[in-house]
């Protein structure tokens, strides 16, 4: 059925989509921006693709950052597109996508305001896809308080604070129990939006959002340990979407220790060779820290199970997931482009395979 | 009230149905409620007006609702990959040609339609014209209606899949084919049906129509 009205209000946004997604780059384009010499080598090779001369104006020498910040530019100017061009239900579904990184932004400023550091500042290290109108509002806040409460009435994103309690509750350490919090909110919401919409979105996203959720649920626990947050909060932090709940979201609450943590993920197959010994092309040979280097591998795994996920909702025409996952896969793109440039601009050239293939 | 709009749509009007048909049957005036009269006294010009509607409007909407998945689709696709807009053009043909499939039968069945003076219309003959152009413009129209719906959805998949990869179309263009046959099945059974129907003709040899003993 969603053949027969979906084109109607978003097949030329779906049609302009795929052809931005035809433009991601594809293993031997990789081959050849990993063989350059130089930054400049590298901006010659990416003038060749899809991103164009958009480091043509840069002067030499060119920085790792400014890639990554350029190229953001080009991905924000794709979705801004999208954006404008949406109508309902589109729209709103866009929306969601920009709650993600409006918390992000939210935390940046309350964490600067905290500090007493210039908010002005921060506002230019927003991220550009979660400014929303009243973001010079809370740059005027001064004070924690201030900004709570302008927050919790400007912002689109004000239902999710209820679950954080008050003004006095922001603090350094609570600051991180406050940007779950909030995440956990959106995810929820997201999930509930994106099943109002029917399938075959809501099956495409469901997918999707429950492995975010399963994710953050694992990175929660790992990073709590040894920590002095406690047992009833880490619960409280949980996604209550993924695949891990109730049981699995139960008994990581109670884990003390990594080995608990593979056991109890071991109950899903996916994720059971998330944890397994097997060194992967990824992990570095001369990490001396056993439990850095299988973090390092576990967060290589959850990006190549989520770049997985996501060219998987490709495969499906007349929803609304592939917006969101071609913006998760440009991002992922613009993080390989970082990595190999960072190894050319220093000589590192063993360990430029390290990135995760998207086609 | 959203878990219970179902309970709405369907229950409010069957129950209206009900109360209806025990009034009339309560009341004594059961035998109003008559088909075999109804099928009598119902002009055929009226049946045959009616399938000939049926047959091209539900043909134009098929087509239409055909183009317009396809179309977009196109539209966006050939932001990107210029190449396809013109070979996608034939998902469109395809489409268009089932609305040309309803206006060749409605042109056949408006040939039938002849004039005769309402008392020398009602013979066997008008009857079953009357009735085979109402339900073979029917059959033309919904055949028609579910073709050009079906190829313009994979008309649509076409153009996406060929901006991705040019060799995909050929293949997907087979699948279109065969989805356009059945606006052919369609055409072929509504020219059958109206085969052995004569047009409007007056009776001959009657000098007055014989009433219905029903009619009072």
């Amino acid at each position: 059925m969603e053949g027969l009205f979906f084109n109607a209000n978003t097949g030329f946004l779906e049609g302009i989509v795929r052809g931005y997604k035809a433009g991601i780059l594809t293993p031997s384009q990789y081959a050849n921006l990993a063989q350059c010499e130089t930054l400049e080598d590298f901006r010659t090779q990416l003038s060749a693709t899809d991103y164009g001369n958009f480091l043509a104006n840069e002067p030499l020498p060119i920085s790792t950052s400014t890639i990554a910040d350029k190229a953001t530019e080009i991905l924000v100017e794709q979705f801004k597109y999208l954006r404008r061009n949406a109508v309902e239900p589109l729209r709103k579904f866009l929306d969601y996508i920009t709650y993600g990184y409006m918390i992000d932004n939210v935390i940046l400023l309350i964490t600067g305001t905290l500090h007493e550091r210039d908010t002005h500042e921060l506002v230019k290290r927003c991220h550009p896809l979660g400014v929303f109108d009243s973001m010079p509002v809370l740059c005027v806040a001064s004070n924690v308080e201030e900004l709570f409460h302008s927050v919790l009435i400007e912002t689109p994103i004000a239902p999710y604070f209820r679950d954080c309690l008050t003004a006095s509750d922001l603090d350094d350490l609570n600051i991180e129990i406050i940007r779950n919090t909030l995440y956990k909110a959106y995810l929820e919401d997201f999930y509930e939006f994106t099943t109002s919409l029917g399938s075959p979105t809501s099956d495409v996203m469901h997918r999707i959002l429950a492995f975010e959720a399963d994710r953050r649920t694992i990175n929660i626990t790992i990073n709590s340990f040894g920590t002095e947050l406690s047992k009833e909060s880490r619960a409280k932090l949980f996604p209550t979407i993924g695949r891990l709940f109730p049981e699995g979201n139960n008994q990581l609450a109670k884990a003390d220790d990594i080995d608990q943590v593979r056991q109890i993920c071991e109950n899903i197959s996916e994720y059971r060779s998330f944890f397994s010994d097997a060194p992967s092309a990824h992990s570095g040979g001369s990490n001396g820290d056993g439990f850095g280097a299988m973090a390092a591998q576990l967060e290589d795994r959850f990006f190549s199970t989520e770049v997985h996920l996501n060219k998987q909702a490709f495969l499906q025409q007349f929803q609304h997931g592939v917006f969101y996952s071609y913006l998760k896969l440009k991002e992922q793109e613009i993080r390989n482009l970082t990595w190999i440039a960072e190894c050319i601009a220093q000589d590192a050239k063993d360990r430029i395979q390290d990135f995760i293939p998207i086609f | 009230m959203g878990y219970y709009s179902s309970y709405y749509s369907y229950g409010l009007p069957t129950f209206l149905i009900i109360v209806i048909a025990l009034y009339i049957l309560f009341t004594g005036s059961g035998e109003a409620f008559n088909v075999g009269r109804f099928l009598e006294e119902t002009s055929p010009y009226a049946w045959a007006g009616t399938g000939i509607g049926l047959c091209i409007g539900l043909s134009v909407m098929g087509a239409g609702w055909g183009i317009m998945v396809t179309g977009s689709s196109i539209l966006g696709g050939g932001v990107r990959t210029p190449r396809i807009t013109t070979k996608n053009l034939i998902s469109i043909i395809f489409c268009e040609v089932v609305a040309i499939y309803g206006v060749i039968i409605g042109i056949v069945y408006s040939a039938k339609i002849q004039p005769v003076p309402e008392h020398l219309l009602y013979t066997p003959h008008n009857y079953f014209t009357g009735f085979a152009l109402f339900w073979g413009g029917l059959t033309v129209g919904l055949c028609n209606l579910l073709c050009g719906v079906a190829v313009g959805i994979t008309g649509s998949t076409a153009a996406l899949a060929d901006a991705a990869d040019p060799n995909l179309f050929v293949k997907i263009l087979v699948v279109e084919v065969f989805g356009s046959i059945m606006g052919l099945f369609g055409l072929i059974v509504g020219l059958l049906m109206v085969s052995a129907a004569d047009d409007f003709s007056a009776a001959a040899g009657v000098a007055q129509a014989v009433a219905s003993p029903y009619v009072l």
